[in-house]
Order: structure tokens, then sequence, then C-alpha cells
């Protein structure tokens, strides 16, 4: 016997780490999506009963799977085809059967395959982002809707249109080969770093389900980087987000107003995080491969290892986004490069680079409240007035409109 | 798995590339084709007459027909030609179309549904 509520805690902790490598097994064996999730949610079923009659098992993560793969026999055996695919199944259990280990290569496999298919070019980004959320990171549709603040219907239809597309336009399960890798892990991480975005930029007062976003990409991360230990790229985002988490805490005070990196009391800093980033920046850097999110992470660090504001090193941040703009040459990236200029040697040496960017940058709202800033920092009042007010119109963000809001009063 | 690649294109980059251009670019289309083809990855496909010589009938509700001259898509990309592609998977599709050798194209790959 064991506790239902202990059962039900351990069920979830294994679900997270181990649903992708159970649905990524089942789809190899049976070639459907949609049966694969069944039987792995039947198995968390019977898991429930079971632990909780005979005790949780050694390994949970091979108990799941050996009772979701003989589910799939079962399955299998009504089919008409089944000797052929028997035949293959037989082929592989004695390797399933062995237990789950922590990232066993064959497991490690199936799970990376989920994520490149989830991650399929051939699919939309919205179609991407649902799938991978929903196949690998285990939220229910549910979840994933009011995340992304769109009916549960919308979600659940790109859910089924996606799913649809892999197995009618042939999408293939597998991990793409070297000369396709490069170009795939990157539409990977960027559905990865759109997901920690949508959490992250989301302001303190909207739904916590969108803040935890931010944490559920951080995870999946986390999982592709154990499964690709020597992708360089891969550990530069998960800094990157670390990076970012590290100081979550100090971006919002009491009442919800968004607090400038400026003026963030940096003894909140998680600095155990920052560490634990560093380390993972420094181990990226030694395979001598660098790429945009690697020198993202790079820049934030420099900001994350100073004790102040004012002591931090400009020259090393403008240098930084120099190297940046070699590979990631956007006028985004430009913008930020003269706002660290501007630290460095003042205002207008910045309102000159900007000057160069207005046709570019002219939708962007944070331009012009940088814009803003910059002219009063200049002493522009009435410069600085209008480009806030130009800032104001295109903001919708709450926490954002706030702080324009109060530069204008 | 069969798919049908459409290749559409700019008719009038077409019409301003000098004749020597667009007989270069023939041969490099010929070759393509070749080589895919030898490769069994192409199976069958045309070149189209352009756009002008196009001809629409639409079937209405009633069963009745109108007939007019033109193509039923109005729009700068046209479709020129077709390959029907006998690949394993849609990546290999992809690489496929993605090697098609004239600039400023675009190529649509779709499942061809083959029942029974």
């Amino acid at each position: 016997m064991a506790d239902r509520a202990d059962v039900d805690t351990r069920l979830a902790e294994v679900l997270r780490e181990e649903r992708s490598r159970l649905i990524g097994a089942l789809v190899r064996i049976l070639d459907d999506w949609d049966l694969a999730e069944e039987l792995v949610q039947d198995a968390a079923v019977a898991a429930l009963e079971h632990w909780t009659a005979d005790g949780i098992p050694n390994n949970p993560g091979a108990w799941l799977m050996t009772t979701a793969r003989r589910r799939a026999v079962d399955r299998l055996r009504r089919r008409a085809r089944y000797r052929e695919r028997m035949a293959q199944l037989t082929a592989e259990a004695r390797e399933m059967d062995r237990p789950v280990a922590t990232d066993g290569p064959m497991g490690a496999d199936d799970r990376l395959r989920l994520l490149f298919t989830c991650c399929h070019p051939a699919l939309n980004r919205e179609a991407q982002v649902a799938l991978t959320l929903r196949t690998i990171g285990g939220l229910e549709t549910a979840a994933v809707a009011r995340a992304f603040i769109v009916p549960e219907a919308t979600i659940a239809q790109r859910l089924v249109r996606a799913k649809r597309k892999i197995r009618d336009a042939r999408i293939p399960y597998r991990v793409p080969d070297a000369a396709e890798l490069p170009a795939r892990l990157a539409e990977v991480l960027s559905v990865l770093y759109l997901v920690f975005n949508e959490g992250y930029l989301a302001s303190s007062g909207e739904a916590a389900e969108r803040r935890d976003l931010a944490r559920d990409a951080e995870w999946l991360t986390s999982l592709v980087a154990r499964l690709m230990p020597d992708e360089p790229e891969v550990l530069g985002l998960l800094a990157l987000m670390r990076l970012h988490l590290a100081r979550a805490d100090s971006r919002f005070a009491p009442d919800g107003a968004l607090v400038l990196l400026r003026d963030q009391d940096r003894s909140r800093w998680d600095s155990a995080a920052i560490r634990d980033a560093m380390g993972l920046l420094a181990r990226a850097e030694r395979m001598g491969r660098p790429g945009p999110y690697q020198l993202q992470a790079a820049i934030i660090a420099i900001h994350a290892l100073s004790s102040t504001w004012e002591a931090t090193p400009w020259d090393a941040v403008v240098a930084g986004y120099d190297a940046l703009l070699r590979v990631q040459p956007t006028p985004v990236v430009e913008l930020n490069r003269a706002l660290a200029l501007a630290e460095r040697d003042g205002p207008t040496a910045a309102l000159e680079v900007l000057a160069r960017l207005a046709d570019r940058l002219d939708g962007y709202h944070l331009f012009h409240a940088a814009r803003g800033e910059l002219l009063r920092r200049a002493g522009d009042v009435d410069g600085a007035r209008e480009a806030n007010t130009r800032a104001l119109a295109m903001t919708s963000n709450p926490a954002e409109r706030r702080l324009i809001e109060e530069r204008l009063a | 798995m069969k798919y049908m690649m459409l290749i559409a294109g700019n008719e009038d980059v077409w019409a301003s590339r000098t004749p020597d251009e667009n007989a270069a670019l023939y041969q490099r289309i010929g070759r393509w084709w070749a080589e895919e083809s030898a490769a069994g990855r192409v199976i069958d496909g045309h070149e189209l007459e352009p756009s002008p010589t196009a001809t629409t009938v639409r079937i209405g509700a009633d069963g009745g027909t109108t007939v007019t001259d033109g193509p039923f898509i109005e729009g700068k990309e046209l479709v020129g030609g077709f390959g029907i592609l006998d690949v394993a998977d849609l990546d290999e599709a992809l690489s496929v179309a993605a090697s098609w050798p004239v600039p400023g194209d675009t190529l649509e790959i779709r499942p061809i549904v083959e029942r029974g």
C-alpha cells in the first residue's frame, strides 16, 4: 500500500520526465500519435491504481513503459498488419524491457525524434509551439490555451491539424542528419525561446499560467541540453533563460510595477542560478562554435556579474553587441547596442545611431520609449514627450504602459 | 510515398531574361530532370505552356458550365509545371524541391492520395 497523495506526486514527477520518452517509443512502434498519447494516459491511470495498491515500483518509468507497451501490443493484435509490426516489436522487446535508465541512448533518441517532428519546418509556428508543449511538455490542451490566451478549441484544432499533417504528408519521425541539423536545431531553439518569452515578458498582473511558460521552456531546454550535450547553442539558450530567471523576482515591484534593470535590487538576484548559468556558458564557449544564444547570454552575464548599474563595464557590453551584430544583424540588436553606447559615451552618440534606425523601427514601441529616455537625458524635454507619447500609443502591456505614463507625468 | 510538386514562377521574370540566359536555365532544368529521374525520385512531370494559353472551366452549383480565358488563380506567381515525386517522406521531397535550379521560383509539395 502507498499513500494516494504520494502516488499522485510521484506519478506527476515521473510523467514529466518520462512522458515524451513513452510517447516517442510508442509513436515509433505504432506510427499513430493519438493512439500513443491515449496509451500513455491509460498507463498513467493504471499506475495510479496499482501503485496505490502495491506500492510505488523501484523504477516507475520502466513500469509505465512496460504497461504502455503491453497495451500497444494488445492494440496491434487487433490490427490487420499486425504480423509485420509484431516482428519489429519483438526485435525491440529486449531493448524495451531494460530498465529505463536516466538517459539510455535509445530513450534519448525517441524524445529527440519527437521533438524534431513537433518543430518540423513544414508545420507553422503556432502548431510547433502547441505540439511541443502538449507532447513533450505534457501540458493539457486547456493549460496551453490559458497560457496563450486563446480559446481551448483553437489549440485543440491546431493540434488535430498538425497531427493530421504529420500523418498525411508523412513528416518523418527522426532526428535530422548532420547536414540538416544546424537549421533544424535552430528551429527547435526558436520555438523554445518563443515559449520562454511569452512567459517571461508577461506582466505580473497576468495569469500565472502565462508566467509559468518561462519555467516550462527552461525545463524543455534543459531536457534538450541533456539529450544533445555537444550543441553549444542549446547550452547558450539554457544559460540565457537561467540568467533571465535568476533576476525574475526583482523585475516587478510589490504593486506590480515594472522595475528596470538600472533600478533592480541586485541582492535579490539568485547568485547560485547565475553561477550555474556561467558554468553552462563556459562549457559552450569551450566548444568553439559561437552563436546568437551564447552571445546574448554572454551580454546578460555581464549585467548579472556587475554589482551595480554604475559598476557595469559598458565597453564589454558594447563589444558583446558588436559580436552579436556580426551573426544577427537586426535593427533591434543595433538599438540595444545604442543603449549600451549611451551609458559609455552619453545620450548624443546613441541618438545618432537611433536616427539611422528610425525608418526600420518606427513601428516598435521600445524604439520610441528608448528615444524618449535618451532625449530627456540630452535635455530635449519636448522631443522626449513626443517620443514617449508615440511609445504609449503602441504599448498594450500594462506594466510597460505604466512606466511610460510615469515618464510623461 | 508520392507527392505532387507544383512549380510556380513569375512569367514576367522569364520574359525579362535574355534568350541566352533562358537557354542556360533550360539546360540546367533539363539536367536536374535527368538526374532526379535517373535517381527514381521524379517519376513524371511536365512544363506547361504560359498562362495566356490556359482556359478555365467552372462547374456551377446547378451543373451548368462557364468557360473563361486564363488560369483560375490571378496573380504574379503562376503554375508553370509540375513533377510527380516518389520518395520516402516529406523530408526527402523537400530536399528534391530545394535542389530545383530556377532562382525566384516557388514550389508547393502536396501528398498524393492513393486509395486502396
